[in-house]
């Protein structure tokens, strides 16, 4: 659900079907977190661990190699600090 | 317009289908409601009626199926009763949130336990709040010529929200009544083919039913309830050019008896018929009696209800369903809670007759009548004819 489904309700679609497909990269599923990762570039060695185990798939490669996730969609879980084999990754206040 | 045929109601009410070219049927079948679509099964076996009929394993597919083939574009017909209506129970919210123009057929039986394959109301009042426009029948006639026009109702733009038609079990479904059917001409004409708002089309791919959040669900259960509110009007209109068009009239909320009837008797179905001989005699040997009978239950037609019942000063309604542990049975619970905020309120006594196929013949309804008179009844609700030691 988009956040244009965030609007009056004479303005959603009948039976508020979504008309749009694919329209869920549009949702802002980061909106709700308390904590949010942040990685020590000292400490990285840039393995890619953090990516391969968030369950939002929002952490990618960026050009320099490291790995910043994408806060548009993370909800702080800390999975990708725990998993972190350098403890790299620190969770603090969002 | 031809001669009138004598015809099972089922029959009637499966020939209306027929004529309202449905495209697809999923039923199962269950006491009282068999006839209608045993009948229908045979119109699509031997070609009468080009239609998909779907014999699905339980009515809880029924009216999954039917949700699938009415998102896909399909006219789409289903018809259950008691314990089949409330094995579809929670496909129900979903045919109404998804606002899909099925049109479903209650055949009105009394919930078990102890089984029951009789009438009374228990079985729709159970899903009073299902979203669904909610119509009773009173005759055979009604439930054919209802049948038709619940089409025209579900699949109008303004409105796009299933539609049922109650008609009781056995009282109705199993009687031979005297039936004028419509040349299939003159309803092509009436109801034009079926043009959905929105379908499941892999051109233009849509998701219905998605997760409503928070922030979206009550929105969304707002837009369903308003098009239920508007659909009064569209409902209003539709039996206006049924009237003017076939000539047999129907309204919202009808009253019979004389117009300054000091007690008015409420009804929902078949039981309206025989109240109205009821009000006749009454009427006939000096009392001040008429009745009110209500044809669309939902959404519910505030201001018709209370234009018919200005200056009465006594309702005895009349409820086919218990609501237990409350103050009354459905119908006087919406009743007493919509004269809350009138000025003048008329008595109101509710009596629950007719449980589970109970008879409710003239005699009784005069005794109701005695009895309010002489404030017999209970002020809270009578069960009408319960044997008690007490």
């Amino acid at each position: 659900m988009a956040e244009s489904a965030i609007c009056a309700w004479q303005k959603l679609e009948l039976g508020t079907a979504i008309t749009t497909p694919g329209n869920s990269a549009e949702l802002r599923t980061g909106d709700w977190k308390t904590l949010r990762p942040e990685t020590d570039r000292e400490k990285c060695i840039k393995c890619g661990m953090c990516s391969i185990y968030c369950p939002e798939f929002c952490i990618s490669e960026a050009e320099d190699g490291y790995y910043p996730a994408d806060l548009f969609y993370c909800k702080g879980c800390g999975i990708c600090a725990n998993e972190c084999p350098k403890k790299a990754i620190s969770m603090i206040m969002d | 317009m031809t001669k009138a045929k004598g015809l099972e109601v089922s029959l009637a009410v499966a020939e209306a289908v027929k004529q309202a070219n449905v495209d697809v049927i999923a039923a199962y079948p269950i006491t009282p409601q068999t006839h209608i679509v045993e009948e229908l099964s045979v119109y699509v076996a031997n070609g009468e009626l080009d239609a998909e009929y779907v014999p699905v394993e339980s009515e809880h597919t029924a009216m999954s199926a039917s949700v699938g083939s009415s998102a896909a574009g399909a006219r789409t017909y289903t018809a259950t009763s008691a314990q089949g209506l409330a094995l579809m129970h929670e496909i129900l919210f979903i045919a109404s949130g998804l606002r899909l123009p099925i049109v479903m057929t209650v055949a009105n039986r009394a919930l078990s336990a102890p089984i029951s394959i009789w009438n009374d109301h228990g079985d729709i009042m159970a899903e009073r709040d299902i979203g669904w426009v909610q119509i009773f029948a009173e005759n055979g006639q009604e439930a054919y010529d209802l049948s038709i026009a619940a089409f025209k109702i579900a699949e109008d733009h303004r409105v796009l929200l299933p539609v049922c038609v109650n008609i009781d079990g056995f009282i109705l479904t199993h009687m031979i009544e005297p039936v004028l059917f419509i040349d299939q001409k003159k309803i092509d004409a009436f109801l034009p083919p079926f043009n959905p708002a929105l379908t499941l089309d892999p051109k233009k791919p849509v998701t219905m039913g998605p997760v409503g959040v928070p922030e979206v669900y009550a929105e969304s259960r707002k837009q369903c309830e308003q098009a239920l509110i508007n659909s009064r009007e569209i409902v209003a209109e539709v039996f206006d050019q049924w009237g003017k068009t076939f000539d047999r009239n129907y309204k919202l909320i009808e009253k019979n008896g004389p117009d300054e009837a000091k007690s008015l008797f409420i009804t929902m179905g078949s039981m309206g018929e025989t109240t109205m001989t009821a009000v006749q005699e009454l009427t006939d040997s000096g009392e001040s009696v008429g009745q009110v009978r209500i044809r669309l239950w939902r959404p519910f037609p505030k201001k018709e209800f209370l234009n018919a019942i200005a200056g009465a000063e006594e309702l005895i309604i009349i409820d086919r369903a218990l609501s237990p542990g409350s103050h009354n049975g459905p119908v006087a619970q919406e009743v007493k809670a919509l004269l809350y905020d009138e000025p003048v309120k008329p008595r109101v006594h509710n009596v629950i007759a007719g449980l589970g196929g109970r008879d409710v013949t003239v005699k009784d309804f005069k005794k109701m009548y005695a009895m309010s008179r002489k404030n017999e009844l209970d002020p809270n609700y009578t069960i009408w004819g319960v044997r008690s030691d007490a």
